[in-house]
């Protein structure tokens, strides 16, 4: 049984009883669509983000160095990328975060794909994925995400860059951390401030994205996109790619529009590439990292990221 | 006491610190409050997500931003050891 029913019956009943527009009228349409998924969508985010919050805080930055040092290529990426998605972090704290990875001996592949796997599998863009079109498509850029982060991660390893880290960073002596003792309450009150957070940034997003979805969905022609973003044309792909590196949104804003682009026939690969290039490659977190990494180590890191992103729009669009 | 608020410069950072200054300045503490902002200052710490608050060289939050009672409370329970470090209890750090 679908338990967001309620809330449907509901939306239906305020769109064509209450205010009294017709069925199957464009604007009746999209009012009861705006009005039933506007809530949906905040509820699954709150119960989401409330659930990884307590998740996150048995998964302190400390713990999580502290199981990744001295692992190996292989293991330690996949570790690394898991670790990535239940590990509480914003791009603020990358430039610590790397320093303390790699003085503790996490080996700097295995720091790639922590850095990689953060951002890209968060749980915003998880929740908007499952609201939107299903637990298929957001297991799909799980475990692709996953894959990303991992490979980007043993190719960093394997080329052997330790050099291209600045060398002042090996040099920093990393002080004894500590680690907070928390109750269940200081749990439960850390995931409910982070579910205020969460929640108190996105949902203007979210409102705006879903009532642009949903009014574009009745007024613009089905086939729009199809021609120039459909499985047909082979440079949909990279294209989508280039143009979400250079754009720093959050999940919560893209999402919205990227379930319009699907609808428009733009093919799924290509969005979900888009959105992982959006989210994964942001601008302002490569120019907080340039304080510890050289010029080329980042540049290697976007292209190999952007190669193995442009990948996986292939694979979707070619299975889906 | 000497209070530090280690960050980045970035927006949770400075809530951070607006924060210990409104607390220091509603306990009618004497403290002198530091931005560090370099990062071998920060890592000595063994601090790594920001924004992080020490007191008296201790590190008592990072991470998050407390709510102003739990500020308070940690603020007002070093002042009154003396000794130096945030005792709130052992919850805190």
């Amino acid at each position: 049984m679908d338990i967001f029913a309620p809330l449907e019956a509901l939306a239906n009943w305020l769109t064509f009883d209450v205010i009294g527009l017709a069925h199957g009228s464009a604007f009746g349409e999209a009012l009861a669509f705006f009005l039933y998924d506007v809530p949906k969508i905040l509820l699954m985010l709150a119960t989401i983000v409330f659930v990884v919050a307590i998740v996150r805080s048995f998964f302190p930055p400390e713990k999580t160095r502290a199981y990744l040092s001295n692992t190996r290529l292989y293991v330690g990426n996949v570790l690394a990328a898991m670790f990535g998605v239940v590990t509480p972090f914003c791009s603020c704290s990358a430039v610590p975060l790397f320093i303390g990875f790699v003085e503790s001996g996490v080996p700097l592949g295995v720091t790639f794909s922590f850095l990689v796997a953060s951002p890209m599998v968060n749980e915003v863009a998880l929740v908007l994925l499952l609201g939107m079109f299903g637990w298929k498509i957001a297991a799909l850029y799980l475990v692709a995400g996953l894959t990303v982060a991992i490979v980007s991660g043993i190719i960093i390893g394997k080329l052997g860059l330790e050099h291209l880290v600045e060398e002042y960073v090996y040099g920093i002596r990393v002080g004894e951390g500590v680690i907070e003792e928390l109750t269940w309450r200081d749990r439960t009150t850390y995931a409910k401030g982070y579910v205020a957070e969460i929640v108190g940034k996105v949902w203007p997003y979210v409102v705006v994205g879903i009532a642009i979805g949903g009014f574009m969905h009745g007024f613009l022609p089905e086939d729009l996109l199809v021609r120039y973003a459909g499985p047909g044309n082979p440079f949909a792909v990279p294209v989508a790619v280039l143009l979400g590196v250079p754009l720093y949104s959050n999940a919560a804003g893209v999402i919205p529009i990227v379930s319009v682009l699907v609808d428009k026939g733009m093919a799924m690969g290509t969005v979900l590439a888009f959105m992982m290039a959006v989210v994964a490659l942001s601008l302002p977190e490569m120019i907080i990292l340039r304080k510890v990494i050289k010029p080329k180590l980042i540049g290697i890191f976007i292209a190999i990221n952007a190669v193995g992103i442009i990948a996986v729009g292939y694979l979707f669009n070619a299975v889906l | 006491m000497r209070i530090k608020i280690l960050g980045s410069g970035c927006t949770k950072c400075n809530l951070l610190e607006k924060a210990a200054r409104e607390s220091v300045q509603r306990l009618g503490l004497e403290a002198d409050i530091e931005h560090v902002t370099d990062f071998v200052e920060i890592m000595a710490f063994g601090v790594m997500t920001t924004p992080a608050l020490v007191i008296d060289e201790q590190v008592c939050l990072s991470g998050r931003i407390p709510s102003a009672e739990e500020l308070d409370r940690i603020l007002g329970g070093a002042s009154t050891t003396g000794s130096g470090g945030c005792s709130c209890g052992g919850r805190c750090c």
